[in-house]
């Protein structure tokens, strides 16, 4: 009986592009088909190419960086001297930063903690998987919430006069106010494209500014006791 | 007529010696190009074949692969270093003093590796954004996600690690500060503060085991990690493109038939086909 089979077969076959294939799909377990049909191109050796010139450009931009500027190194290391300020590599001064306003356990353990556990959990919720616009349904209690949020964090980052973290969180927040207030049908392409952000893009965007702004103000503008200098003053 | 480069390169993968090495021989038709990616055991990791439309510099960036090569540049770098470096007190300041002065192209060595290393951590970073906004992370690359953000931590250990062994005053207090945060967790901060360290301070102790770590164990986690990472990509149906994902396939697709029982949709492969969106 053919109408009582529960899957269906068939054949593609492009010798040039793929070699022949035979596909079931069975109603209930649909397969992970390939899908599309789109231009590909062999691996080798097209894509190792592309890949070694890529990797032999920035091979030469690290020599020659290498060649004029030498790694720093001071003096012996001397734990009875500590030199003011003491900082962090980099990439950890954004923590460093943050150290300066709230105790260790919030700055140096909860906060970064977090921040991984957040990472971790991106891919596993359906909020970001759909990435529909933030704004777009339930609009006024969306909106709500979202002013809710931004005055708490704001209030409380004015409380412990983290003005370094406040300043690009208030940006943040004025763009999402302007896409709280924008729609699919807004003339302006800018607005639209507001418009369509999901959650999880405005909250990295804002963990991405606060990164790089931190980062910058520890690395350029901290300076004896950590206190602010601008980078032209010197030590 | 003398033969051309690709000829003469062509007759060397063709040649007894070749083949005993790398198995898969000469010519240039679908299947020997997928064999040469197959039958090599770290070539095989990856696809064999590419959506043509990800070779765009625009698609990655590139920054996935300029990742890796700022980490083979720096095993290439970090191990001639080794050679010269001894992680003891104070040994180990008087070695990277003779690496800048004495060591024939010992300076050159050290600061590649060094900028290197600042470049891998920005990499790694900017590798990471760009995944998250070209929103690949979903499914089914959830895990290959999770292996990213444990690779960005083993990045970062291995470029904290390696800023102690110069062994100046800018290592010395920079690990000093960092090391100091891990004191603030609570309950344990202290003892995890110990076992990183082998004491109470930054000391010859920690040294020796910040070099073990930079120079064995986190190298050796990262490339494992960096295995199942590209291997990953390779199953979870390669370099990702939106328009190219099952779901928004079958959700573009209307002339998907139905099924006589359930009256449910579904596809079969003339009607899976993507309706290109970009």
């Amino acid at each position: 009986m053919a109408d009582s089979k529960d899957f269906i077969a068939g054949v593609d076959s492009n010798a040039k592009k793929s070699p022949r294939r035979i596909v079931f799909i069975t109603r209930r377990t649909s397969a992970q088909v390939k899908a599309e049909t789109e231009d590909q191109i062999q691996t080798f050796p097209e894509v190792l190419f592309r890949a070694a010139v890529a990797i032999m450009t920035l091979s030469v931009a690290l020599v020659w960086i290498s060649l004029l500027f030498n790694a720093p190194l001071e003096g012996l290391a001397d734990p009875s001297h500590t030199p003011n300020p003491a900082k962090a590599p980099w990439y950890f001064l954004g923590l460093q930063e943050m150290l300066h306003y709230f105790p260790p356990v919030v700055a140096g353990v909860l906060v970064p903690g977090l921040v991984v556990m957040a990472l971790i959990v991106i891919p596993y919720f359906r909020v970001n998987i759909e990435a529909d616009g933030l704004f777009l349904k339930d609009r006024e209690k969306r909106r709500r919430i979202f002013y809710v949020v931004a005055i708490a964090l704001s209030i409380f980052l004015l409380l412990f006069n983290v003005y370094a973290a406040l300043v690009p969180t208030l940006i943040i927040v004025g763009v999402m106010l302007l896409a709280a207030h924008s729609s699919p049908e807004s003339p302006s392409a800018f607005r639209r494209y507001l418009a369509a952000r999901p959650l999880s893009y405005w909250v990295m965007t804002w963990f991405l500014f606060e990164l790089v702004v931190l980062t910058a103000i520890g690395t350029l503008f901290r300076g004896p006791g950590w206190s602010w200098v601008w980078p032209w003053q010197g030590s | 007529m003398a033969k051309t480069i690709d000829q003469r390169f062509d007759d060397l993968r063709q040649t007894r010696v070749w083949r005993s090495i790398f198995r898969s021989g000469a010519g240039s038709s679908t299947l020997k190009r997928a064999l040469a990616i197959q039958q090599n055991v770290f070539l095989h990791l990856f696809s064999t074949k590419v959506r043509t439309r990800m070779l765009s510099f625009s698609a990655t960036w590139y920054l996935g692969t300029l990742t890796l090569g700022t980490f083979l540049i720096l095993v290439a770098t970090g191990i001639p270093l080794m050679f010269y470096y001894h992680p003891s007190v104070p040994q180990a300041y008087a070695d990277t003093k003779d690496l800048q002065f004495v060591v024939s192209s010992g300076l050159f060595l050290r600061n590649l590796h060094r900028w290197s290393a600042h470049a891998m951590v920005f990499l790694v970073f900017a590798h990471m954004f760009k995944v998250f906004y070209r929103g690949a992370y979903r499914t089914p690359r959830e895990f290959n996600w999770v292996i990213g953000v444990v690779l960005l931590l083993i990045t970062l250990l291995l470029s904290y690690t390696g800023y102690l062994l110069p062994w100046d005053q800018l290592a010395y207090w920079a690990i000093t500060v960092g090391s100091n945060i891990a004191s603030a967790v609570p309950l344990i901060g202290d003892k995890i503060h110990f076992l990183l360290l082998g004491g109470n301070a930054v000391n010859a102790n920690a040294l020796l085991r910040f070099y073990v770590l930079h120079c064995m164990i986190l190298p050796l986690t990262a490339m494992i990690f960096v295995a199942m990472h590209f291997w990953r990509i390779r199953k979870d149906g390669g370099l990702y493109a939106h328009s190219s994902e099952p779901a928004v396939v079958r959700a573009n697709a209307s002339e998907f038939p139905t099924s006589p029982k359930t009256g449910e949709k579904w596809g079969t492969p003339s009607s899976l086909r993507a309706k290109e969106g970009q």
